[in-house]
């Protein structure tokens, strides 16, 4: 799947009514810094959600404490019918056999290959995959992100665009169900943003996943969301559609649309 | 900086040592076991640090046998050369210059590996893999360390050996077997063993000190370096003081 330069459109998904992941009243707070109070959030099935905050509004610490990096002071984080911050490491684990996780840095492994890379979660999470299957799903994951010639290269050798895409890629070689991505688009030039913007829609279509995006990026704000939910001052500010947004008349909203 | 908030500090850093080295003990026991990169360690920590070791152990020993020589020439003992070269090579020299190279190459190579994954949130990406990070980079590099140094001071002890007998015979001529027989007829199970143990403690210092300093390293790329360094320096020192109180057990214990 090669991604144009221009932006796909984004047909609509097949939301479902069943809610995957739930939030309620989730505090978390470093010293004195309060940075999430009583955040909620609901996310159904099939939809794509972009929260949309400021830097340093705490939008990576609620991704983290989603996937269960960080552990939350308050609250609780249903996911698949489970409270996240109860879980201990190997319920943790299914979990995340269940969820894709798109670090802002990429987080490829700089002394392995491509191909190591993306065989690294295969080989933790099924333990029992034959080599001929890992073959197969490692170009498949390629072929999807329009990378399978890099097979054998090294992280270092790939552009920032490359390894964003080697990144996703790794992230969908378990076939999650949900897909979380902390700020997919920062750091990259705006071809190249329209490009991993295009690919992700690709595969939510394709793949009928679950998508939770944290962004600044208007671009990927009003491409890839069915939703948006502004995180403001550690809180759900406001929850709606994009174009309802955009006509909003209260300030702390509109100065994200100007 | 007041000497209140060194001591402070210095406490909290002893503190934190002493619970990363808690959860190594609590973890290591523990299944998933990492054999293939622990496997993988070993290769890396251990057999690429020989030519190093090697060489700087062959120095050692040529260069401390050309030191000695004016002197025993002196005193006209000069023929305890090899007695006097395997002693202190063997006891003291080898397994304390071998520990420090080990601390320069893998402590720091451990130490700004860590940091630079930790920065980059490679450390995050393995335990949403699935992979419990302490056991997959912690436990089998200090694992790693722990096994490795003694086989490498062994190697370098020999290596450094064979380079005092190229330095007598410099300016003398003594058979191969006459100097090793030498050698090892001045060598009891109390100069060798005691030495062999302690190279286990300074292969763990190392590899404890490398894990936690670059496992706890700040954000950017100051911090990778700064972990680094830190784990050069502290694990020197530590290589000393459990020296010093490896020659206080053994005194005590009355096998010196």
């Amino acid at each position: 799947m090669n991604a144009p330069t221009t932006l796909v459109k984004f047909e609509e998904p097949s939301i479902t009514e069943k809610n995957v992941l739930v939030i309620q009243h989730l505090f978390k707070s470093f010293g004195s810094n309060h940075v999430l109070v009583d955040f909620n959030l609901e996310l159904k099935k099939g939809e794509s959600v972009v929260v949309l905050g400021r830097s340093g509004s705490g939008k990576s610490v609620l991704i983290k404490c989603i996937i269960g990096l960080l552990q939350p002071d308050k609250g609780t984080i249903e996911m698949f019918g489970q409270n996240i911050p109860d879980l201990k490491y190997d319920g943790l684990d299914k979990i995340r056999a269940k969820v894709g996780f798109l670090f802002q840095s990429n987080a490829l492994y700089d002394s392995m290959t491509v191909r190591e890379n993306l065989e690294f979660p295969l080989r933790r999470h099924w333990i029992d995959v034959s080599q001929d299957e890992t073959n197969k799903m490692v170009m498949e994951a390629l072929e999807d992100v329009g990378l399978g010639h890099t097979v054998d290269m090294m992280p270092a050798e790939l552009s920032g665009g490359m390894r964003k895409r080697i990144a996703l890629a790794r992230t969908l070689i378990l076939k999650p169900e949900i897909i979380l991505y902390d700020e997919p688009t920062t750091g990259l030039d705006s071809i190249t943003a329209k490009e991993i913007i295009n690919l992700m829609i690709e595969i939510q279509m394709k793949y009928s996943t679950t998508s939770l995006i944290i962004s600044h990026d208007m671009n990927c704000v009003r491409t890839a969301s069915n939703r948006v939910i502004m995180l403001i001052d550690g809180k759900c500010y406001a929850s709606d559609t994009y174009l309802q947004l955009a006509k909003s008349t209260d300030e702390k909203i509109k100065q994200f649309f100007e | 900086m007041s000497l209140a908030i060194n001591l402070k500090l210095f406490l909290d850093e002893a503190g934190s040592i002493s619970k990363f080295t808690a959860r190594f003990f609590k973890q290591w026991f523990k299944p998933r076991y990492e054999f293939s990169e622990l496997w993988r360690q070993c290769f890396i920590i251990g057999y690429k640090s020989l030519p190093l070791v090697g060489l700087t152990a062959f120095i050692m020993g040529l260069v401390l046998t050309m030191q000695l020589r004016p002197s025993m020439l002196d005193y006209g003992v000069e023929s305890q050369i090899p007695v006097i070269v395997g002693i202190a090579i063997i006891r003291e020299i080898g397994p304390v210059i071998t520990a420090l190279i080990f601390a320069g190459k893998i402590g720091s190579s451990i130490g700004a590996e860590l940091g630079s994954m930790k920065v980059t949130e490679q450390i995050d990406a393995m335990e949403v893999s699935g992979t419990n990070p302490f056991k997959y980079l912690v436990v089998t590099r200090v694992l790693a360390s722990t096994f490795m140094l003694p086989v490498l001071v062994l190697l370098g002890d020999a290596i450094s050996l064979y380079g005092s007998y190229l330095g007598v015979n410099i300016r003398s001529n003594t058979s191969f077997t006459l100097f090793w027989t030498q050698v090892f007829n001045s060598l009891s199970f109390s100069d060798v063993l005691p030495a062999f143990i302690k190279c286990y403690f300074f292969g763990f210092a190392v590899g404890i000190i490398g894990c936690y300093k670059g496992y706890n390293s700040r954000k950017g790329t100051e911090g990778v370096g700064s972990s680094a360094n830190s784990a050069v320096v502290v694990s020197s020192v530590l290589i000393f003081v459990i020296d010093l109180l490896a020659v206080q057990i053994t005194d005590a214990l009355g096998i010196n």
